[in-house]
């Protein structure tokens, strides 16, 4: 590497100055107090950079990772047995009954959909805005979107109950009886949204494991390592004429996954909008759900990350700045979030229909206020500490309180769920829901499913995409590359 | 340095810092080299100008197929909810336009996205195990630290000489010839 402080953007300045002799020392030094926070903060070479996040791969397990894994593994192994229960016994094992038919299966399932959301905002919409400092934790937050996918899915195939049979119930498959799925009914969307979403999420991610997959097989000494790795880098070989188709496919896959990461919880919030139930049948809720997804995702994304940097000695890449910008995105939907409970009273109100007044009261101050409250408390009331920027740049104190938005999260679609179904138009059915020690099995072995799947990944690929942040590194782009460009007419 | 006595396959120039490389790439594609190429850690700017690469054609596949995609959807849905087995729900037309919609974006999105992956492993030459890179042990260097650029001996202006003359007075820190090992016939464009 050359020596020089200027980074990439001065040159960028000094391409739009003309062709003089550059900045003198002088000027760099103004210049450089313009510029942003240096993403990596300690001063490293390439090779620096790629064996401190390639070591948790490459080296053997920890004792807390086994720990880890052995208590996620445990909750996996509940999962199990409350699966099997499930399915032998029937969803009549659940706490679901008459006015309450849909429980803690569809809340999971929100739930999850949700938490999967920041690791697309962050890998395509914050890409397609530029925002490099995204460089540091996509890669974790979009295998988060991926598991948190998994875990949301298998909700609602167990909710049919006999989930052998879902193929055609979920899917538009020929089948013997001749009758297709319902097109008009946004439970079959659910199915086009949800599995397009996983789809493409994998791919997304994948494709941007390759080179650093390469990376891996490059470095291993190990010939099962080198096969497997070998295998799956595809063969990526670096060329400058792959890059080129390779990062036009990037810009695209991140194109495609903002309108769809947008659309998935919109369509997941018609599986009630859609409804004629009051408490549901709401114009507020696809926004009001994105809103909250994001806000969901991005607690997850900080908590799982505060852990991360520290346990895998990565603070110089994950910075104290990553966590800041995280908390205010936190922040701003947490408010978007707080705004929508505030406009549901007020439309409900503001509507006059007796029976959507009565929902919403009973939300407040019915049998459920309790989870209403925690709901209010940890979305709209907590979230208001990262206004101080001491408390936002703090890992110590934004630990639980990413942890409270979580909580709140999973409660707002409790509230949701439960409050306006168990009061319906017949008082004489009225009923109080509460979950068996499957439901609860099932939510907590979910937990353990998706920090399993994300401890084998920390084991097995970089945590941190290596080749992009080796590309916005300072001195890692050539000197006057716009200059040299126009000068000799390179713009083929 | 390999001493076989296998065919030659080419020639690499190894640099340390990006802009020789750079500077390198733009003279190369000016004298009209064809089969050379440059391998990176990272995509380095400008080298895809200064090497004279032609646009990508994926964008233009991936917005093909995403229509296609749709067109399939609304298709598959006339077909099944109004051809095939008409069923009147809820007093909706057997042909609801609006209720299609979610369905016809996300397959929109579905066939986009698989082109764009399918063109990421055809445009990349991925899913190609053998390179005479990797036979000579170059493959850590350009994936980790360090800008390789390969002429291939398959090229009209291949002359051993010539290339070491090019690279070694263009910045290039190490020049080596790669001679084929394996005996397979393998081509780096």
């Amino acid at each position: 590497m050359t020596g020089g402080g200027a980074g990439p953007t001065l040159d960028e300045l000094d391409t739009l100055t003309g062709e003089g002799p550059g900045p003198t020392p002088m000027e760099k030094t103004d210049l450089q107090n313009l510029q942003p926070p240096p993403l990596v903060t300690r001063d490293v070479s390439l090779r620096e950079l790629e064996d401190a996040i390639v070591r948790p791969v490459e080296s053997f397990p920890t004792f807390r990772w086994m720990i880890g894994l052995a208590i996620s593994g445990s909750l996996v192994v509940l999962l199990m047995v409350c699966l099997i229960i499930t399915v032998v016994r029937g969803v009549g094992v659940w706490g679901v009954q008459n006015p309450v038919g849909w429980g803690f299966a569809i809340i999971n399932f929100v739930f999850w959909v949700g938490i999967g959301h920041a690791g697309t905002l962050i890998s395509a919409i914050l890409f397609l805005f530029h925002q490099k400092w995204r460089t540091g934790i996509a890669r974790f937050a979009e295998a988060m979107t991926i598991f948190a996918v998994m875990c949301a899915g298998l909700f609602p195939v167990i909710h049919t109950g006999r989930p052998w049979l879902a193929w055609y119930w979920l899917f538009p498959l020929p089948n013997q009886h001749h009758v297709w799925i319902n097109f008009r009914s946004p439970l079959a969307w659910d199915v086009f949204a949800v599995g397009t979403y996983f789809t493409v999420s994998l791919m997304f991610w994948y494709t941007g494991m390759i080179p650093d997959m390469a990376l891996l097989r490059d470095r291993a000494r190990n010939p099962l390592r080198k096969l497997l790795y070998g295998i799956l880098s595809l063969g990526w070989r670096g060329s400058a004429r792959a890059w080129h188709h390779y990062e036009k496919a990037y810009l695209l896959f991140a194109g495609l996954s903002t309108p769809l990461v947008l659309s998935v919880h919109s369509i997941v919030s018609f599986d009630f909008a859609v409804s004629i139930l009051p408490g549901w049948h709401t114009t507020i809720f696809p926004p009001y759900f994105v809103a909250g997804a994001v806000f969901s995702g991005f607690g997850m994304v900080c908590m799982c990350l505060i852990v991360l940097r520290k346990v895998f000695h990565l603070e110089h890449v994950i910075t104290i700045r990553h966590l800041e910008l995280m908390n205010k995105i936190i922040i701003a939907t947490g408010l978007m979030v707080g705004y929508a409970y505030a406009v549901e009273f007020f439309i409900a109100w503001y509507s006059g229909v007796a029976a959507e007044r009565f929902v919403f009261l009973n939300r407040a101050f019915g049998p459920y206020a309790w989870a209403y409250w925690i709901m209010v408390s940890c979305n709209v009331i907590f979230p208001q500490l990262f206004w101080f920027r001491r408390i936002r740049r703090n890992p110590w104190l934004v630990f639980p309180i990413v942890i409270l938005v979580n909580v709140g999260m999973w409660f707002e679609r409790f509230v949701i769920v439960v409050t306006s179904l168990h009061r319906d138009f017949l008082p004489s059915s009225w009923s109080y829901y509460i979950p068996t020690w499957i439901d609860l099995g099932l939510l907590a072995g979910s937990f353990g499913l998706f920090f399993t799947l994300l401890l084998l990944f920390c084991r097995f690929a970089p945590v941190v995409t290596v080749a992009e942040l080796k590309a916005v590194l300072p001195n890692s782009h050539p000197k006057h590359a716009g200059r040299l460009e126009r000068k000799r007419g390179y713009d083929a | 340095m390999p001493e076989s006595s296998g065919s030659l396959q080419g020639m690499v120039g190894v640099f340390d810092d990006p802009t020789p490389l750079l500077h390198m790439a733009g003279k190369a594609r000016d004298a009209g080299w064809k089969h050379w190429d440059c391998h990176t850690p990272y995509p380095v700017h400008g080298l895809e100008k200064a090497m004279g690469l032609r646009d990508s054609l994926i964008p233009f596949l991936t917005i093909s197929a995403g229509f296609f995609g749709a067109v399939f959807a609304k298709g598959m849905q006339w077909y099944m909810s109004d051809y095939d087995f008409p069923v009147i729900v809820g007093g909706k037309p057997l042909f609801s336009l609006p209720a299609f919609v979610p369905v016809t974006f996300e397959l929109f999105v579905l066939f986009a996205a698989l082109t764009t992956f399918g063109s990421v492993i055809l445009f990349c030459g991925l899913c190609r195990w053998h390179s005479p890179l990797h036979d000579a042990n170059l493959m850590l260097e350009a994936t980790s630290d360090r800008y390789v650029v390969w002429f291939d001996a398959t090229d009209a202006l291949f002359e051993e000489s010539e290339v070491r003359k090019f690279l070694e007075g263009n910045g290039a820190g190490d020049v080596r010839v790669v001679y084929n090992e394996s005996d397979r016939r393998s081509v780096e464009t």
